[in-house]
């Protein structure tokens, strides 16, 4: 059994000009490995991740088949039941550390709240646990940081230690919405070096959402390539480069490249026939 | 004469013990008409230097020439401005979400003293590739890639000679990027721009421009050609594990 499976997964926006579909009946599995998905914006990846949450927020519609964590359906739940779930058996990073820290609180009351919540201990404790948390993200001076407001850390330090407070439970999956793209490449590299660790280590699954293809085929097993709400291409990542899919072709083809020097990038020209088309089966 | 010359800059934050120095003797000069671009790690200075040029980083000392002239301190006549414009990171932070298209551009074509607003607002949007029936619009009716074309719009509507890029497409998505990279090439060449450019992105810089300076914690540790950079033939070590780490990803 896989640790998760979505089956054909629906999220609904009313508007006033009709209903707009997000996510267009997305089904794949994850086990414990890293799950690419790719796509530009407004293409659904992080729709899916939140989904999976229940993070979508009315007039919001979620609709699946089914959502299920090792055998339990996700939806079936009620809110108490999945707020038992958020955090300590999936955990999300969010793409701007500027935003989803608290800007009033010290990054050391952020990090032991969550340690405190989660545990039943003393704050020295606390504090020894979340230092050692900090130092396992590889950061330098952690006792600084721990007094320092998000403010005055770094993108790439904010991002590290939005990733040690999700990894303080233990989760059994961590969906990373685009968790790097903040980043420098050299942080980006420490980043993800440390994530993968985790996931190798703790055999966590990984869903690992961005817009970065040679970063998904780099570090990730597989792929979903999304498109307007539906996945157009599955491959495994390091295949990726030899994906069929024109529009995935076209992402490709419009990176700049140092080896290949060029007057004009090449431009995705779009084809209507790609949002009509089945949603693409992500399963194994 | 060199379009821009930069001789000896240091630029700090704070004072006493709170001082930070964002950039240490930086010097580099950028030929007209060339595209010259800065790299490195976010905190290493790159967009510091831009922002000193332009006056919004006003405690700085050593000598900045733009196309002759010595700029002082944080005041800058409109003559500079007429110059120098400069293309933020974020189109979604740098454009007013209270006024059109129409608003923003006309009233900056009026800053600068220009005539026949009406037919420049509408020359401008064809330059930048939006036409005409994006006038009326306000920016949360744009995409980002649109919404950087209007900011680009309004750097082009004084008519300058040197453009400022601040990461232009690092909010963008790889397909939207490849666009505005396009009209950016295209418009150096019909109005002979010289670009001065600011990205973590290597092989963004190394398609935009010819040269290059390697930034880090606020020093230029090394200026090479772009082609060096393809050849993988950089000197300093911090560039090579740059270098490295981007074709690693």
């Amino acid at each position: 059994m896989s640790l998760l499976d979505v089956e054909n997964l629906w999220v609904k926006f009313p508007t006033r000009q009709g209903v707009f579909d997000a996510v267009r009946g997305v089904s794949f599995s994850l086990d414990r490995e890293r799950l690419g998905i790719v796509g530009e914006s407004g293409s659904g990846k992080s729709m899916t991740g939140r989904a999976i949450l229940r993070l979508i927020r009315k007039p919001g519609i979620v609709e699946a088949d089914h959502i299920t964590l090792e055998g339990q359906n996700l939806l079936a739940l009620s809110e108490p039941q999945m707020r038992e779930v958020r955090g300590q058996r999936i955990s999300m990073v969010m793409q701007d550390p500027k935003f989803s820290l608290n800007p009033v609180m010290t990054v050391g009351d952020q990090i032991m709240e969550a340690y405190l919540l989660h545990n039943n201990t003393s704050k020295a404790q606390a504090r020894a646990k979340s230092i050692s948390m900090l130092e396992a993200v590889s950061i330098r001076d952690p006792e600084r940081v721990m007094r320092a407001y998000p403010h005055e850390v770094s993108g790439g330090m904010g991002q590290r230690i939005m990733i040690a407070m999700m990894l303080i439970p233990d989760p059994q999956i961590l969906i990373a919405d685009e968790p790097t793209s903040a980043l420098d490449v050299s942080v980006q590299r420490q980043v993800l070096d440390i994530m993968d660790g985790l996931v190798k280590e703790r055999g966590m699954g990984l869903i690992f959402i961005s817009h970065d293809l040679n970063l998904i085929s780099e570090f990730c097993d597989r792929v979903l390539i999304m498109y307007a709400g539906r996945i157009v291409e599955v491959c495994d990542a390091d295949k990726l480069h030899e994906a069929q899919h024109p529009y995935t072709r076209g992402l490709l083809n419009s990176l700049p490249r140092l080896d290949q020097p060029r007057k004009h990038l090449e431009v995705l020209k779009r084809d209507a026939t790609w949002s009509d088309a089945q949603s693409v089966r992500g399963g194994k | 004469m060199t379009a821009l010359s930069i001789e000896n800059l240091n630029v700090w934050f704070g004072a006493d013990h709170d001082r930070v120095d964002a950039v240490k003797s930086a010097r580099f000069d950028v030929a007209i008409g060339e595209s010259f671009g800065l790299v490195g790690e976010s905190g290493s200075g790159k967009s510091t230097i831009l922002r000193a040029i332009t006056g919004l980083a006003p405690t700085w000392s050593g000598e900045i020439t733009v196309e002759g002239k010595t700029l002082l301190g944080a005041k800058r006549d409109r003559a500079f401005y007429k110059t120098v414009q400069m293309v933020f990171q974020d189109p979604y932070a740098s454009l007013h979400p209270r006024h059109t298209v129409d608003q923003v551009l006309s009233e900056t074509l009026q800053l600068h003293g220009m005539q026949d607003i009406d037919r420049r607002v509408e020359k401008l949007l064809e330059d930048v590739g939006l036409g005409k029936r994006f006038r009326f619009r306000y920016p949360h009716q744009l995409s980002g890639g649109q919404r950087q074309r209007v900011a680009i719009a309004r750097a082009l509507a004084g008519e300058p000679d040197i453009l400022l890029l601040d990461e232009p497409t690092s909010a963008l998505d790889v397909s939207v990027q490849a666009e505005i990279l396009n009209l950016l090439t295209d418009l150096r060449d019909e109005h002979k721009l010289t670009y001065l450019m600011v990205s973590h992105d290597l092989p963004v810089i190394g398609h935009m421009c010819d040269r290059l300076a390697v930034m880090k914690d606020g020093e230029i540790v090394e200026i090479m050609m772009s082609d060096d950079l393809r050849n993988s033939t950089a000197k300093h070590a911090y560039s090579q594990s740059l270098l490295a780490a981007s074709a690693a990803i």
